[in-house]
């Protein structure tokens, strides 16, 4: 996988579709918080008609991923769990408004 | 037809075949007492403290494998609720919490009695909502429902305002009650990579967790033990998956396991797991833990498979449908070297019970009550040496015979739990072994026993000491006993008496397996009390970060 490489610790990109109603954001950020994974960036918006909504998250890649990932499709909000190398410059073209 | 929102939650449980309902009203909560005083089909059991209300629910889910309901008002009912959530969530017991909430047009004004309860319950449920219209609720409970009995069974929580309670809606009908979803398709190829191992396998060992009781497949795990020759151990959950007596029976592996239990798992060239989670409990130190064994897990949670130790072959899916695919791969095999290696290790490192004999002993007290007993009886534990004393020596044979705090160690989970066993099947006898600081936990709901006639025969087991902590006192912190013995004796039974219990004191008779029959056989709830020896010690025991292997005592 050619996940972006900074500093020896690989980052990647999820995106997962989820349900959009207010709670959703607490689950998923609740379940990074709790099981101690930290969250680089975040970023959320609603797509199509409203009904759903995309989240964005970067993260490091590490040994635990793949137990963050299966714990996120167990959401009952969760539609799906996409994984990307962070060749997806979702993150990067975001990047002027943190200057 | 008209209906309020709470109007409509009470006929969307009866629809559900809801007959029995644990809690407590208060403000927020009040519409839905209102709807539930007129319902012909659902008995409300009045608990004392919420957590008991949700202790009650646990009871009623565990013995009958269905999803069970408490209720509570808001702020502090809901909170109340927490611990016993919790438990639920970590013993995989369906639960379908139901909360008033302040109404919506003061939520996030810090109105009297309002906390997130849906905040506070993320962490601890399967899913969670918080009803903000009240047509919301004709997919909402049925959903509730589904989720809490579907997969991997698990507790919800559904926090209602007070406006939604008191909305009026017109209905045509009601929607369909819930059902299961369907089971996930089993990959046969996984299946039959899983025979071939156990075929290839010398030293097999069949390890249940509380998942294969979830399931029902016991009747299909012991099957697959007997036909392919495998000594079975189980979890503190799988008790009761396989009757301990069976000979192929390791019996509750880990921190408290028997000694042959451990060394004959450190012998295993494979595990074939079923149900279970490699609960550190269970498992003791991950790395040394059966070292040399390969691993086939089967689990109807994804999320569980790799989580702690890597398998060799992962099955996701419902555990009676893989044994139904598997048994018919696996080669019949009696395996009679390894069988006889094991019972070896067992004649050699047999389970001490030292004071057996002695109906006025920890073990021989457990003892005595399972011979007065049948398999038909139900057996609840609060939490603390006595919980392991029970587990240890407790003969138990049937699913859903166990009921007692796994994952999360509730001290006060004993006897609510048998309240909720005895009110969901009247006809069976539900004792509950308990300690002097667990029963003081939720003592209030002997209150509660009384008023519904419970059967239930609480076993006090009083050592006047939180016991397990006076046992890691005394073995690891340099003797050094503190904050563990209570200083004041605390009279049991008059409390009981207090509440209209009745009592039968072990201490003060001629004979205690007389008097203990008695107990056993007198209708309704009371109190069986008995002193035990505080300096009795729960052994084998693996000390915290060791092998299994490395047990003391015992
Ligand atoms: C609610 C709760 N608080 C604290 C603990 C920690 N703890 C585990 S066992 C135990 C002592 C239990 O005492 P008792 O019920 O008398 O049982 P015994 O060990 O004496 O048999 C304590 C304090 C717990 N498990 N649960
Ligand atoms: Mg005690």
């Amino acid at each position: 996988m050619n996940a972006e490489v900074i500093g020896q610790v690989h980052k990647v990109v999820l995106e997962l579709t989820v349900k959009n109603h207010a709670g959703v954001m607490s689950h998923v950020c609740g379940l990074f918080a709790r099981r101690a994974f930290n969250v680089e960036g975040i970023l959320c918006m609603p797509v199509g008609d409203g009904a759903e909504s995309r989240i964005w998250l970067l993260v490091y890649d590490d040994a635990r991923l793949p137990q963050m990932i299966a714990q996120l499709e167990k959401l009952e909000d969760v539609i799906r769990v996409e994984r990307h190398a962070a060749n997806r410059r979702v993150f990067e073209r975001l990047e002027e408004f943190f200057l | 037809m008209q209906l309020n929102g709470a109007q409509l939650i009470v006929r969307l449980l009866e629809q559900q075949g809801i007959t029995r309902i644990a809690g407590i009203p208060g403000g927020a909560a009040l519409p839905l007492y209102d709807a539930l005083s007129q319902s012909t089909k659902i008995h409300h059991v009045l608990a004392r403290h919420e957590q008991g209300a949700g202790f009650m629910a646990q009871g009623m889910a565990r013995v009958s494998g269905k999803a069970a309901v408490c209720i509570a008002s808001s702020g502090p009912g809901a909170t109340n609720l927490v611990t016993a959530i919790a438990d639920a969530k970590l013993d995989s017991i369906p639960l379908v919490c139901i909360t008033g909430q302040v109404p919506s047009s003061m939520i996030g004004t810090d109105a009297f009695q309002e906390v997130d309860t849906y905040g506070i319950s993320i962490p601890i449920t399967k899913h969670n909502w918080l009803v903000r219209d009240v047509w919301d609720l004709l997919e909402v409970i049925p959903d509730a429902f589904r989720l809490a009995e579907s997969g991997r069974p698990g507790p919800v929580w559904v926090d209602v305002p007070k406006d939604v309670l008191t909305a009026v809606i017109e209905l045509e009908a009601l929607p369909e009650p819930a059902c299961r979803d369907p089971l996930p398709l089993v990959e046969a190829a996984l299946v039959e990579r899983a025979a071939g191992l156990i075929n290839a396998a010398r030293t097999p060992v069949l390890y249940l967790g509380g998942g294969v009781i979830a399931a029902e497949a016991c009747t299909a795990a012991v099957a697959l033990a007997e036909r392919a020759g495998l000594p079975t151990t189980m979890t503190l959950m799988g008790l009761g998956a396989m009757p301990v007596d069976h000979e192929l029976s390791l019996g509750m592996l880990g921190m408290h396991g028997a000694r042959y239990t451990n060394y004959a798992l450190e012998e295993a060239d494979l595990l074939i797991v079923l149900g279970a989670r490699f609960d550190d409990r269970a498992i003791g130190n991950a790395e040394k833990f059966c070292p040399n064994a390969g691993i086939i897990h089967i689990d109807i949670d994804p999320a569980e498979l790799g989580k702690i130790k890597r398998p060799n072959v992962a099955i996701h899916g419902d555990v009676a449908r893989v044994l139904e695919q598997l048994s018919t791969k696996v080669l019949s095999n009696p395996r009679r070297e390894w069988v006889a290696r094991v019972n070896e290790l067992k004649r050699a490192h047999p389970l001490a019970l030292p004071g057996v004999e002695d109906p006025r002993s920890h073990y021989g007290l457990v003892r005595a009550v399972a011979d007065l007993l049948d398999d038909e009886a139900v057996i609840a534990t609060d939490v603390g040496q006595h919980q392991m004393w029970v587990a240890q020596a407790y003969p138990f044979r049937r699913a859903r015979q166990w009921l007692t705090s796994g994952g999360l160690g509730t001290m006060g989970f004993g006897m609510p739990a048998a309240i909720g066993a005895a009110l969901e099947q009247p006809e069976r006898t539900v004792v509950c072994f308990s300690g002097d600081g667990s029963l003081k936990m939720n003592i209030q709901e002997m209150d509660t026993a009384v008023e519904e006639w419970a059967n239930i025969k609480v076993v006090l087991m009083n050592n006047q000491s939180l016991g397990l902590v006076h046992q890691q006192q005394d073995l690891f912190y340099g003797k050094r006993i503190f904050s563990a013995d209570y200083r004041r004796h605390t009279n049991f039974q008059k409390i009981a008496e207090g509440f209209g219990m009745q009592v039968f004191d072990l201490d003060q008779t001629e004979d205690p397996r007389a008097l203990l029959a008695q107990a056993l056989k007198t209708p309704g709830p009371c109190l069986i009390h008995c002193s035990i020896d505080v300096n009795q010690k729960v052994f084998p025991m693996v000390p915290p970060g060791a092998a299994n292997t490395e047990m003391i005592g015992g």
